[in-house]
């Protein structure tokens, strides 16, 4: 591994250190919710990175689609598993702390129904993946990775108006009102540490990739070898 | 060509018409009730009945490698697969015809919001369904356990169709509301995803 990729690795986990220690001890206990609050240090963080990652899979799958370049499959491989493990995260933290706060674990509200289906769709990709034949897998999955991209707004816009026509009692206890400085100050540490965490992670299984690929070419090569002797 | 055998239409009605059987005896339920939960029943009824179908689709090409001459072939991949969907649309369009009295008989339905709302709610989450289902089949065709892959991708991505089918109905059998709303929403989602599928088909089709 290059030099310049290690210190960059060091560097976010100091960052990740750092911000922990916002989060957890600097930044004052919240009013109303006590120290379960302290869970949004991780919780929109986490859905920022899922986001930042879908994101970057729907982009790697378009230039895989125009370019037919095996780089940006192994980037959207890389992302959609990256971005699944993040959404993960916010789907189990997100009810951790409405359980507390809201007095129930879940609720059908269009953000939450929105990340749901988007680790629905997600998942579904990675099955997708691990069962598309051979040479296949990257068009396919390419082709699932902009259909996936482009149903997320219509799942929100559609599940938003369907829960303003039924709101649910529930809500109302969100972070609307603004978030008090030393509060937003931990979180901005956290929303930093957390964006290169995740940019870590897909660079690492990005490489990892592309060596499993390098991998596979070799082994094609060595068959044909074979096959000519 | 798809009047050759009737084991597609033959079992999508079967398939359908036990699953109106088998949520009747699980609700069991009145007839104000029914006009509540009918919208959601009939569509995943006919979700179901539809992924029997169109799992069956590019099946039958595969079986003599007639997919591969479509491949070679000069016609445009675009017409392959809006013959595709709108063969497997008049499919689902029959079974819909069928299907749609027993409804009404099994579950006493009477319909409070105008019924030619219903056809047209009908008519665009048909065209959702399946113009997904006919791509996303071309897909999953390709994958080592085909049969399952198709609900696999299609239902998370056909969530906010159905949600749209699911809701329109209900408000119109219901009487409370009016469905303009999920009716555009219906017509966005056909628009983009048909779009979105025609542009993307010639890569799925020659993906080797």
């Amino acid at each position: 591994m290059k030099p310049i990729s290690i210190a960059f690795i060091v560097f976010t986990l100091a960052l990740l250190g750092f911000s922990t220690y916002q989060a957890l001890v600097v930044a004052p206990t919240e009013a109303t919710m006590g120290d379960v609050q302290r869970i949004f240090y991780y919780h929109v963080p986490s859905a920022w990175v899922a986001g930042m990652c879908f994101f970057v899979n729907f982009l790697a799958s378009a230039v895989y689609l125009w370019k037919k370049n095996l780089d940006a499959d192994a980037m959207a491989a890389a992302s959609a598993e990256v971005g699944v493990v993040f959404c993960t995260i916010v789907l189990i933290t997100g009810p951790i702390w409405a359980r507390p706060v809201w007095g129930i674990w879940w609720t059908w509200d269009a953000r939450l129904t929105t990340t749901l289906v988007l680790w629905l769709i997600y998942v579904s990709y990675l099955v997708l993946r691990r069962f598309a034949a051979g040479g296949q897998t990257q068009v396919l999955s390419a082709v699932l990775g902009i259909f996936g991209f482009l149903d997320v707004p219509i799942v929100y816009f559609s599940i938003r108006w369907f829960r303003t026509q039924h709101p649910s009692p529930v809500m109302g206890g969100g972070e609307d009102s603004g978030l008090a400085p030393p509060i937003l100050h931990a979180f901005l540490w956290n929303l930093l540490a957390f964006t290169f965490v995740g940019i870590v992670l897909m660079a690492v299984r990005y490489h990892l990739q592309k060596m499993e690929n390098q991998v596979e070419a070799a082994h094609a090569q060595l068959a044909l070898q074979g096959d000519a002797r | 060509m798809e009047w050759r055998s009737k084991d597609a239409i033959n079992s999508m009605l079967f398939f359908s018409l036990l699953v109106v059987v088998i949520f009747s005896f699980a609700f069991n339920p009145t007839a104000e009730e029914s006009r509540l939960i009918a919208g959601g029943l009939i569509w995943v009824a006919f979700l179901f009945a539809a992924v029997v179908a169109l799992n069956q689709t590019w099946a039958r090409e595969l079986r003599n490698q007639v997919l591969d001459a479509y491949r070679v072939s000069p016609a445009p991949p675009h017409a392959l697969f809006i013959a595709k969907a709108l063969g497997n649309f008049l499919f689902v369009v029959i079974l819909e015809v069928v299907m749609a009295p027993l409804f009404v008989v099994f579950y006493q339905l009477r319909s409070v919001g105008p019924v030619w709302q219903l056809v047209v709610v009908a008519l665009l989450g048909t065209w959702a369904l399946v113009v997904n289902g006919t791509f996303f089949a071309a897909m999953s065709i390709r994958t080592r356990n085909r049969e399952i892959m198709l609900p696999l991708i299609l239902f998370p991505i056909s969530i906010p169709a159905l949600l749209a089918m699911v809701d329109a109905t209900t408000m119109i059998l219901t009487g409370d509301g009016t469905p303009s709303f999920w009716l555009k929403t219906l017509l966005v989602y056909d628009v983009i995803f048909t779009a979105v599928s025609l542009l993307l088909f010639e890569s799925v089709l020659n993906a080797e």
